[in-house]
């Protein structure tokens, strides 16, 4: 058999964790069933008043998307790390973020896609009005991968650490306030009948940004983490 | 097959120090193809830590690791393509089943595959656990399945932490056995271990860190 391709190789690691989420159900499904917890606690506490719940729902939502990121994220590098597959993937031949990004994106599609997919029934919970959905799960389809990728390189740096958790907020937080900002702006802007365009162009900008620098960054994070 | 005399894997005046104390200094040594090298010494004296070094998982304090002449931190591509390295964790996902577990580490792990992951889990007596999920193996058998990866990989260098761990008598055997045979097609094996595997033939030295 010959030297397997990039693409091929990308895709059988991509495969490996989906897989791997698949078959241990609580990982996934955590930080989904929080994101709906959440935001479905808010009608209850502040009552069925359309009008406020209307002004706060983006907001909320998009808390509650990126708390729920956030609650995955230790387990992104957590379990290959303690059975000794990371070392595997950091002594292949191929490129480490080539990989890195593999991860992420499986890590994504368990846990920001399943939240773009229920936000328009969270959203209509919470009294958004229906053509402003559209927008919001576009925000969320922008916004919620730059998570990840951000979030990978937190995960990076912790792995080695047996108490994580509260490190990686700290170190993620921050660099996730501009997506928070932009993001949950442009729903609100949007209700009060302006442009968003440019609030959408900066978190297109946001989600290119952190593709091409954070796999190359978690890759670099994960050696220091395993030395 | 007729080993290749420019390959060679050289350590060249290690030094590795935990905190203050110095777990080894100035260790060098020099192998050949076909040849096989025990790393002697109790448990904490740093086995593990050299290995990782060899490998280029972590970093000496001093020294250099070469292969081909070549700094491996140079060329990391080159020489990852040409390693096997096998912790005391198997690297195995106890998720999947021993065959998806190989298949995936044999796309990712190297380069040219010597013979399939069926075959590979045959040698090792595992053939009736091809299609089981790893967590319900035992710790002998986890084991196997990880010594499975040598098999597969076409590599040069092999470097085991403590091969036999958890292996019955007949995994013991399977194991010097697969060390011999590496060994005579021209590869270089490098393990850790208190009790050296009996490998007569082989050009066997042992580099012992307890002093």
């Amino acid at each position: 058999m010959n030297q397997a391709s990039l693409p091929h190789i990308f895709l059988t690691l991509l495969r490996r964790d989906l897989l791997l989420t698949a078959r241990s159900r609580n990982e996934w499904l955590n930080p989904v069933l929080f994101f709906i917890i959440v935001v479905s606690l808010f009608p209850l506490a502040i009552g069925p008043e359309t009008n406020t719940l209307k002004t706060i729902a983006p907001g909320i939502i998009w808390v509650s998307a990126l708390l729920a990121t956030l609650l995955s994220l230790d387990g992104l590098f957590r379990s290959d790390f303690i059975d000794g597959t990371l070392e595997q993937l950091l002594l292949s031949p191929h490129s480490m973020s080539v990989l890195v990004l593999a991860k992420t994106l499986a890590h994504w599609l368990a846990t920001g896609l399943p939240l773009i997919l229920l936000s328009p029934l969270l959203a209509i919970f919470m009294h958004i009005p229906l053509d402003t959905i559209p927008l919001l799960m576009l925000t969320l389809l922008l916004g919620t991968p730059v998570l990840s990728l951000i979030g990978a390189i937190g995960a990076a740096l912790t792995v080695g650490l047996r108490r994580g958790g509260v490190l990686i907020s700290l170190l993620v937080l921050p660099l996730y306030i501009p997506v928070l900002i932009f993001a949950a702006n442009a729903v609100a802007t949007h209700a009060m009948g302006l442009s968003v365009e440019s609030h959408l162009s900066l978190l297109g900008a946001l989600l290119f940004l952190s593709l091409a620098l954070a796999p190359w960054a978690t890759a670099s994070a994960l050696r220091i983490s395993l030395e | 097959m007729e080993p290749q005399p420019t390959t060679q894997f050289s350590a060249i005046d290690l030094d590795c120090y935990r905190g203050d104390e110095v777990l080894f200094s100035r260790l060098s040594f020099d192998l050949v193809p076909g040849d096989v090298l025990q790393i002697a010494g109790e448990n904490g004296s740093g086995k593990t830590s050299l290995l990782r070094i060899l490998c280029g998982l972590s970093l000496p304090d001093e020294g250099e690791v070469c292969w081909n002449g070549q700094s491996i931190r140079k060329n990391r591509t080159d020489f990852f393509s040409d390693l096997v390295y096998l912790s005391h964790q198997n690297g195995i996902k106890d998720e999947l089943t021993a065959l998806e577990n190989l298949e995936i580490d044999s796309l990712i792990g190297s380069t040219n595959r010597a013979m399939t992951p069926e075959q590979a889990l045959q040698k090792l007596d595992l053939e009736s656990r091809t299609n089981i999920f790893c967590r319900s193996l035992s710790a002998g058998q986890k084991r196997r399945v990880g010594l499975a990866r040598l098999l597969i990989r076409k590599a040069k260098l092999w470097l085991i932490d403590e091969p036999v761990n958890a292996l019955d008598p007949k995994g013991r055997c399977a194991v010097e056995n697969i060390i011999r045979n590496h060994s005579q097609m021209g590869g270089i094996t490098i393990y850790t271990t208190h009790f050296p595997l009996e490998l007569e033939g082989c050009p066997h030295r042992t580099v012992s860190l307890s002093e």
